[in-house]
């Protein structure tokens, strides 16, 4: 026999031991960073950058397999007990020696978990955690000239990547309001001080937004450096149309981060996505309902919100808890009792 | 209905205004549920798991009868909050709001040879919906005892409280029966029916794994405390159901308590739905520790209004409640847990014989009786 089934054919042994528990759910009692267990982290410090932005120190689970430079974790944060999952650029550079990974985080009002992780986090807390992920990343081999073009918190990714590899000709153009809200501005002026960076700070609340326009000003030779770009959908969108209509899109790399904006309407188109059926839907018909009428099979029980027999994964959209007048936006790992639920806008229902 | 329907004072505004009071006090507690209840909910699974691993670990040295004292009595006690505080409040989806995989109705297997899957069908959504509705709530006595004067009696009555005995000792396998409608699906036909039989497999792996735990597993590792191990478990595995038969027995059988014909269910209202579940439903009144342990069904009016609030609620929300009781002149049917244990086992010894001559009977009554 090999180890390896050795070593299964044991583990099968503690599951009856433990049955109908894992031995995981007793494992993690004691030890939930342990090499096998479900991806978590610990948080170990928060150190403020500005008024409302922090780096989280988090020490992640003997699971993490490492991340790129330029890549973002999601993570799972209980805020008042409820899990919510989030994407936030790595910002620590890929050979910190402690193996510990820090993101920063910039809280957006009423940001439910952005204010909690700027705010209220302590050392010691559990999150949950995924594995890097994410191609905005630096390529193998080294370009001759850089410019990062960021803006508010799209520097987290690109602060990483600074942080992680040194290149000869570094130019970046970041814009914030006002100087005390860049982020990691000490830092930053501290790479200028050694001369390992060019920086033009944009104040918007006294310069204006970024006109693209007056990149031939700021980098002269833009047009000839590999560029990595994060910040608002407007400023991106410039920047691929002025990279395109120079005919250098190639060298452009782009970020976006994706706030859900979910606009919670009353009714709206529902899909359900594993039958392929689409079809409108009031903001009062319980969406239970409304997927029987169109021929979708639902699980169903008592019909009126107390058996939780009905409870189907929300994919996209919001919905509404016709007791309470409850919005519940999709998420990963979002279910919804369809029995008590109305489409609060477009949302798509898994059946 | 008994014969006096203790809600005829009540007008249909009354019922619909009951109604809305009862919302208002589940919003309430909606609005404000967050980390101290997860971290509650948290803490109780921690502290089960902790003294069940203690437990079984003190029962290795079970040879010695101090350790088989103490490692019983600790697995009884995390058999019965396994089943009651934990289990059975998180299939009933309290606390699927916190959006945790691992405490979800969706993902949650109990120590019970039940499957979860068979009895959130059985437990939620027929007995919920249907509470104390002759005919469609299997609950009512199990469909083994008649525990309600309107009940059709049969000779086969007269032995029930041995079957209620029987069924406390063997409490959970008497459930698993339930869930699978044993009764219903042991004929010739049914039993052939491929649903039916996914669900028996379903029930004879469950038993099959809970067994070889309890009784082969974990005293083999026991070594020379083999015996005394296979003894405990067991004990434990009695204690646990018969505590959590007599808990249950309190919920809906003691007097007081009304059942309801299947046509008065017919276009129920919400005000009307709650107004059953208020009549359907008895209390046991005690300290912290039998709410904890009863799994908080000592609060079983308060469950049955809003099975989907935390269990930990059930007693600032029972204060309400009660008021509620009061404002609309209904009985609040509470006690100590021997007297409700008392008076549900009475029920079950009067109610084996056929009923004595009627007293008072409304007219509607009458014509179900010659129906009958
Ligand atoms: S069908 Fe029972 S909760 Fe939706």
């Amino acid at each position: 026999m090999t180890s390896a089934t050795l070593r299964s054919r044991a583990w099968k042994l503690l599951e009856m031991v433990t049955t109908p528990l894992l031995p995981s759910d007793y494992l993690d009692l004691v030890s939930p960073l342990r090499a096998g267990a479900d991806l978590r982290g610990r948080i170990e410090a928060v150190h403020p950058e500005t008024g409302d932005a922090a780096t989280v120190v988090i020490r992640p689970g003997r699971g993490w397999r490492g991340h790129t430079a330029g890549q973002y974790v999601r993570v799972g944060v209980d805020v008042d007990g409820v899990r919510l999952w989030r994407a936030y650029s790595i910002t620590s550079p890929t050979n910190r020696q402690d193996g510990r990974v820090t993101i920063t985080v910039k809280a957006i009002p009423d940001g439910k978990v952005s204010n909690h992780l700027v705010r209220r986090v302590k050392p010691g807390m559990l999150i949950q955690l995924d594995q890097a992920t994410g191609d905005f990343v630096l390529p193998q081999a080294k370009p001759a000239k850089v410019l990062y073009l960021t803006a508010g918190s799209g520097i987290t990714p690109v602060m990483g990547m600074l942080r992680d590899i040194e290149f000869d000709d570094v130019v970046m153009v970041h814009c914030a309001p006002q100087p005390q809200d860049v982020i990691f501005r000490s830092e930053l002026h501290d790479l200028v001080a050694a001369e390992k960076l060019r920086l033009t700070e944009v104040h918007t609340a006294t310069d204006g937004m970024l006109d693209i326009a007056r990149l031939d000003e700021l980098v002269p030779d833009w047009a000839e450096r590999e560029t990595w770009a994060c910040g608002p959908a407007g400023l991106l969108d410039a920047a691929e149309k002025h990279w395109s209509e120079h005919g250098v899109q190639e060298r452009l790399h782009t970020e976006r981060f994706r706030p859900s904006i979910v606009v919670a309407g009353d009714g709206g188109e529902v899909t359900f996505s594993a039958t392929g059926k689409t079809v409108d839907a009031d903001g009062a018909t319980p969406l239970l309902d409304v997927g029987e009428e169109a021929g979708v099979l639902m699980p169903s029980g008592c019909r009126m919100g107390i058996c939780f027999g009905c409870i189907t994964p929300l994919k996209a959209g919001a919905v509404r808890d016709l007791r309470t007048g409850e919005i519940t936006e999709a998420e990963p790992g979002v279910l919804i009792q369809t029995c008590v639920s109305a489409a609060a806008g477009p949302c798509d229902i898994e059946r | 209905m008994t014969a006096i329907d203790p809600t005829d004072h009540l007008t249909a505004e009354q019922i619909e205004e009951l109604g809305r009071e009862l919302d208002a006090i589940r919003d309430e507690v909606i609005a404000d549920r967050g980390e101290k209840d997860a971290a509650y909910i948290r803490k109780v699974i921690s502290a089960q798991r902790k003294l069940e691993l203690v437990s079984r670990g003190v029962l290795l040295f079970s040879i010695f009868p101090p350790a088989w004292l103490l490692g019983t009595a600790g697995l009884s006690v995390a058999k019965i909050m396994d089943n009651m505080e934990i289990g059975h409040n998180i299939l009933h989806g309290q606390w699927d709001w916190m959006r945790d995989p691992k405490i979800h109705s969706t993902t949650w297997e109990w120590d019970h040879v039940s499957p979860a899957e068979q009895w959130k069908h059985s437990h939620n959504e027929l007995h919920h919906t249907y509470t104390n509705v002759i005919g469609k709530d299997n609950d009512l006595g199990y469909g083994i005892m008649r525990v309600d004067e309107d009940q059709k009696w049969h000779p086969f009555h007269l032995g029930q409280p041995l079957w209620n005995f029987i069924n406390a000792c063997f409490f959970e396998y008497g459930i698993a029966a339930y869930d699978l409608e044993l009764g219903k699906n042991l004929n010739k036909r049914r039993r052939k029916n491929p649903e039916f039989r996914a669900r028996a497999k379903a029930v004879g792996r469950k038993i099959r794994k809970q067994v070889l735990k309890d009784y082969v597993i974990h005293p083999l590792l026991s070594g020379p405390s083999f015996l005394p191990t296979l003894a405990a478990t067991f004990t434990a595995n009695l204690v646990r159901n018969i505590w959590s038969h007599s808990v249950i027995m309190c919920g809906h059988f003691p007097e007081g308590v009304q059942v309801f014909e299947r046509r008065s269910i017919k276009g129920e209202t919400r005000g009307q739905w709650y107004l059953r579940q208020m009549m359907g439903s008895a209390n046991i009144s005690g300290n912290r520790a039998v709410h904890f342990m009863t799994g908080n069904l000592s609060h079983q009016i308060e469950h049955h209004l809003f099975p989907d609030l935390p269990s930990n609620r059930y007693a600032e929300v029972a204060v309400k409640v009660r008021a509620l009781f009061e404002k609309y002149e209904l009985e609040y049917v509470t006690g100590p847990l021997p007297k409700q244990v008392f008076s549900a086992w009475r029920k079950v010894f009067r109610l084996s014989l056929p009923n004595k001559k009627p007293e008072v009977r409304t007219p509607d009554r009458e014509q179900e009786l010659v129906a009958a």
